[in-house]
């Protein structure tokens, strides 16, 4: 089951394939990524937008959250990308290769005027921006705080890892610090982090150990490339009963020590903190969003 | 508005439809249709495309459309996307707000 509300899984495909972007929808990512930029050849660009276009304003899929990728901020694109995805009305849209909050600022300004002139609720679409430079990534915090629209940012590691002259791995380490950094820029602006794409699509034993790693570090979500990785990936987003157990136990110790007015409590011989209190919160909000009845889990 | 060249977009993959258009000065429309499941949507393909075509003003065109099962809008959107291409035009997206 899904909701509006989760972003565990973020499935790019390309506006250049009509029979991707069909099958697409019968997958069970959270959001949908219709993508004008690196799928698309350049020969292809104003078709995909027309076909994008079409697609999202008059048949979007239901129940996914629905993003459009957009050419760069600086491409010959920009311009006529965003007329069409401001008017096809998507739940956000991804801004690709973002480096300083000003860039986000003019992508903002013009998707308000679009709305404007097309007679659109304004402020309504979001704004993800992908985070693929050294730059982008020590600016952060700013291109998460530049408009109310940005809601989450997104690391795109193949684009990182060459702007820091670094190589890719499977271990990933190489990209451990810009991860840490991302999440740590997210979580003080108060919006949502997605981690980078496991590009080995054969690999899913590789994919899993990454995404332990993209869990547990805190992430909301992260970018697949290929359906396939899409049940692996949520499976790591979407609690285990034993620990929707673990945390409602949490909680109702929590409450109980605060109708007896203790100081401190225990649960199994540990103490209780405050930290304990807040994973607990979460693990009940993800397993709610992802539309587990967590009040059957305590019976 | 007038056909300038003869352009083609789309591919013959599923769901897709592959769609070229050329000039037929003075001599009207000229819609030429492909398709496995032309028996059923035929005439609903052609007005489709029809449509589009009216809506660029395009009043003399050939058209060859070679169809995969492709649904309304990816018609819609690939027949857009080849009258610009033939007429040298951009999109009117600000057309899109009425």
């Amino acid at each position: 089951m899904q909701t509006a509300k989760l972003k565990r899984t973020s499935l790019y495909v390309s506006g250049a394939s009509p029979v991707n972007m069909i099958q697409a929808a019968f997958y069970n990512e959270d959001c949908l990524v219709y993508d004008l930029e690196d799928s698309v050849p350049n020969s292809e660009k104003d078709a995909a937008r027309l076909i994008v276009y079409n697609t999202v304003r008059y048949h979007r899929p239901a129940g996914k959250y629905v993003i459009i990728r957009v050419n760069g901020i600086y491409s010959e694109y920009i311009d006529e990308d965003l007329e069409a995805a401001v008017r096809a009305n998507p739940d956000a849209i991804r801004i690709p290769k973002v480096e300083y909050k000003e860039e986000v600022t003019r992508i903002c300004q013009r998707i308000t005027d679009i709305e404007t002139a097309a007679g659109m609720e304004v402020g309504k679409i979001e704004v993800w921006c992908n985070i693929e430079s050294y730059l982008g990534l020590i600016n952060a915090y700013d291109i998460a705080t530049a408009d109310p629209r940005v809601v989450a940012l997104a690391l795109g590691a193949e684009d990182f890892t060459a702007s820091m002259k670094s190589h890719r791995t499977k271990e990933g380490l190489e990209i451990f610090y810009a991860r840490n950094a991302l999440l740590t820029a997210c979580r003080h602006a108060g919006v949502e982090a997605i981690d980078a794409v496991f590009s080995d699509i054969n690999d899913v034993e590789g994919l899993k150990e990454d995404t332990a790693l993209t869990r547990n570090l805190g992430f909301d979500g992260k970018t697949c490339v290929h359906p396939r990785q899409i049940d692996i990936v949520n499976s790591f987003f979407t609690p285990s009963q034993k620990e929707i157990k673990y945390a409602l136990r949490v909680l109702q110790a929590v409450e109980e020590g605060k109708k007896q007015k203790k100081g401190a409590v225990t649960l199994d011989g540990s103490m209780i903190d405050k930290p304990m209190e807040l994973r607990a919160g979460t693990t009940l909000a993800q397993a709610e969003a992802a539309g587990i009845n967590v009040e059957e889990e305590l019976l | 508005m007038e056909i300038k060249q003869t352009a083609m977009v789309g591919t013959l993959e599923s769901s897709d439809i592959q769609i070229s258009i050329s000039p037929n000065p003075g001599k009207g429309l000229d819609i030429q249709l492909q398709s496995v499941v032309k028996a059923q949507f035929g005439d609903s393909i052609v007005a489709t495309i029809k449509e589009v075509l009216e809506s660029f003003g395009i009043k003399d065109a050939i058209v060859e459309a070679v169809d995969r099962g492709a649904l309304e809008w990816i018609i819609r959107a690939r027949t857009q996307a080849v009258c610009c291409y033939a007429t040298g035009t951009k999109f009117d997206w600000k057309g899109e707000d009425k």
